[in-house]
């Protein structure tokens, strides 16, 4: 009896064991690779931090950085502000709407953003003129495009509380709509809140096709116009901003866990089956 | 524990007048009259579906009514939102906040008040302490009990100081045995504190036992509003009579205001029919069964139930009645045995249906 289940498990450890070093090697060699070619010397010989220092030296890739960085973070609050009170009010008072919503932020995953991108730029024309031409009015587009995966997450942290009877409670202890937002549901959905910023995060950080076709400057229009120029600064870039967005992951995780430790219903982030990483491309 | 002594503010009635609300099509509340003297507590009892959770929302602000009007004290609240109607709410389902600890969540409506901290810890802890938990106030909801989350919810709803506290059904959720503790729990601290209380509930046990008068609900409409003695004893419908306790319904004639039931006259209740046939409403404690081998009625059932025993038995002419005997009565009645049925009434209700 204990013979067969000794060697099935065995056999299922050293499976784990052959896939755990398949796949991480599937993943880390291209990021070692990229380490390698982006510290490797001028004619093949020696280490250099030039193309990393390039991160930080040159006036246009730092520009994109940041305007990458602030576009992330426009996107977010953009989001947040966008789907929290809408998500809720739909829960509450409008529940025949729900299924309608919930379409219509699905709906930019099943277009491409080609499609789009060729769709909104008339619309973009006018939000040139009336805002001017700064990379950051990309952020409204980021905002559609991080939809379906921020009210993926959004989703399952409102389900995961009793929405009605917390803001009915809130609200007949004295809570307005404001308030009840922010002081009940928000502290409720943190883990889900989390994770839907990390996935708009990368995604915005990944995002090429909108700015390109836009013609706006973001870091990856960057890192491609110098992947025609030089090659290792585009790969260094490419491998901060991965290595951005793994340590935003990490963070997100650390902080569920934290939560945890003070209680039971704490909603586990969703970032990890997120195709975020597909995005981030190089 | 003596914390300074706890600051209660006098009861206020409270007026529902006419309530009508309708829900597609479907009548919930068809005209709902009620009045809850200052400080009293008043059950709405009812089979589900009968409005009384319909009627309590309205109360609090959490649904409008079609038309009529909800007076708190001598202020119309039926257009009010439910943040500024002054209510302390207990819920059916949990509504603790699981990101607080329970002393905060009590603090919560007192925050919203702009109540300085040191007066806001002061009084959540001695809400607390009203309700048994002072020493759980760290803890989240996630590690407190039903029960316990339910006392926390009192709290909350009481810190407030609230003209009126609705209670949705706030035992469902628990066991049995927690339930009557709690129920008694409730009953004590309203007294303390004297708000003016409206319970809903669809478990007679419990609205019968802590409530000063409890209104039985059908169809949207209250069928009789009156205290739980008096609801036993003189149910005014066939409706109350047959929701509240047990009943058998027998068969009889009315003549001259006197009812002819098992062979004796007994006078019928002033909403009753006057004269012809009817069914006369009678509780099992009301039929006394004697072992008798000229009895014309048959044991066909005995079920012991602890304080008393209940003993179903089948007369001459084929009615099933349910009958209340006590143990040493019960004791030599077995099924079969031949039994004599006496009414011991002095008056009855007679429904035409």
């Amino acid at each position: 009896m204990t013979l067969p289940r000794q060697r099935r498990a065995r056999r299922q450890r050293a499976f784990r064991i052959v896939t755990f070093v398949v796949l991480g090697a599937f993943f880390l060699i291209p990021l070692v690779s990229m380490v390698d070619f982006s510290t490797r010397g001028t004619a093949g010989s020696g280490r250099t931090g030039e193309a990393w220092g390039a991160l930080l030296h040159d006036p246009e890739l730092t520009a994109a950085i940041i305007t990458s960085l602030e576009l992330a973070a426009l996107t977010v609050i953009g989001m947040v502000l966008l789907l929290v009170p809408t998500m809720v009010w739909v829960r509450l008072r409008v529940q025949w709407a729900a299924r309608m919503v919930e379409f219509l932020c699905l709906l930019p995953l099943t277009i491409p953003a080609l499609v789009i991108v060729v769709g909104i730029a008339p619309v973009y024309a006018w939000v040139t003129y009336f805002l001017g031409g700064s990379a950051l009015t990309l952020t409204f587009a980021y905002v559609v495009l991080v939809l379906p995966y921020a009210f993926r997450s959004l989703d399952a942290g409102l389900s995961a509380i009793d929405l009605t009877t917390l803001s009915e409670a809130a609200r007949s202890l004295g809570a307005g709509w404001f308030t009840v937002i922010a002081r009940v549901v928000v502290p409720n959905i943190v883990s889900a809140l989390l994770s839907a910023a990390f996935i708009s995060v990368a995604l915005v950080l990944g995002e090429f096709t909108f700015a390109s076709l836009l013609h706006y400057d973001n870091l990856q229009v960057v890192i491609a116009f110098f992947g025609k120029s030089n090659a290792k600064v585009s790969v260094s870039a490419s491998l901060a901003a991965l290595i951005f967005g793994f340590v935003l992951l990490l963070l997100l995780s650390l902080l569920g866990r934290g939560r945890k430790g003070r209680r039971t219903t704490a909603i586990e982030p969703l970032a990890v089956t997120t195709p975020a990483g597909k995005e981030v491309k190089g | 524990m003596s914390a300074s002594a706890l600051e209660t503010r006098e009861g206020v009635e409270v007026r529902l007048e006419g309530l009508h609300r309708e829900f597609s099509g479907v009548r919930a509340l068809d005209g709902l009259d009620l009045t809850l003297r200052p400080g009293e507590l008043v059950a709405l009892l009812g089979p589900s579906g009968c409005g009384k959770t319909t009627a309590l929302r309205l109360v609090a602000g959490l649904d409008d009514p079609d038309s009529g009007r909800v007076v708190v004290g001598d202020r119309d609240v039926t257009h009010v939102p439910a943040n500024r109607r002054d209510m302390g709410m207990v819920f059916q389902a949990y509504s603790l906040f699981p990101h607080l600890t329970a002393q905060q969540n009590v603090e919560f409506g007192l925050k919203l008040r702009r109540v300085d901290r040191s007066k806001r810890a002061g009084r959540a802890r001695q809400m607390l302490e009203l309700v048994g938990l002072a020493s759980q106030a760290d803890r989240f909801a996630s590690q407190l009990s039903g029960g316990q989350q339910q006392r926390v919810a009192l709290a909350r709803a009481l810190a407030i100081q609230p003209a009126v506290l609705l209670l949705d059904e706030p035992l469902s959720a628990l066991d049995a045995k927690v339930r009557a503790q709690l129920r008694d729990e409730i009953r004590r601290v309203q007294l303390e504190v004297g708000t003016t209380t409206l319970f809903v509930t669809h478990d007679q046990e419990e609205a019968l036992s802590i409530s000063d008068r409890v209104g039985v609900m059908n169809q949207g409409r209250l069928e009789q509003l009156a205290p739980p003695e008096e609801l036993y004893t003189a149910p005014s419908t066939a409706f109350v009579a047959a929701f509240v306790g047990l009943m058998n319904r027998i068969p009889c004639r009315v003549e001259a205001g006197r009812a002819s039931v098992l062979g004796a006259t007994v006078r019928v209740t002033d909403r009753s029919v006057t004269s012809g046939e009817g069914i006369a409403m009678v509780r099992p404690e009301q039929l006394v069964v004697e072992a008798s081998d000229a009895g014309s009625a048959e044991v066909l059932q005995v079920s012991f139930l602890g304080s008393v025993t209940h003993v179903r038995v089948r007369t001459a002419d084929g009615h099933e009645l349910l009958s209340q005997a006590n143990g040493a009565e019960a004791a030599r009645l077995t099924v079969h045995t031949p039994v004599r049925v006496r009414l011991v009434a002095d008056q009855l209700l007679v429904s035409s249906d």
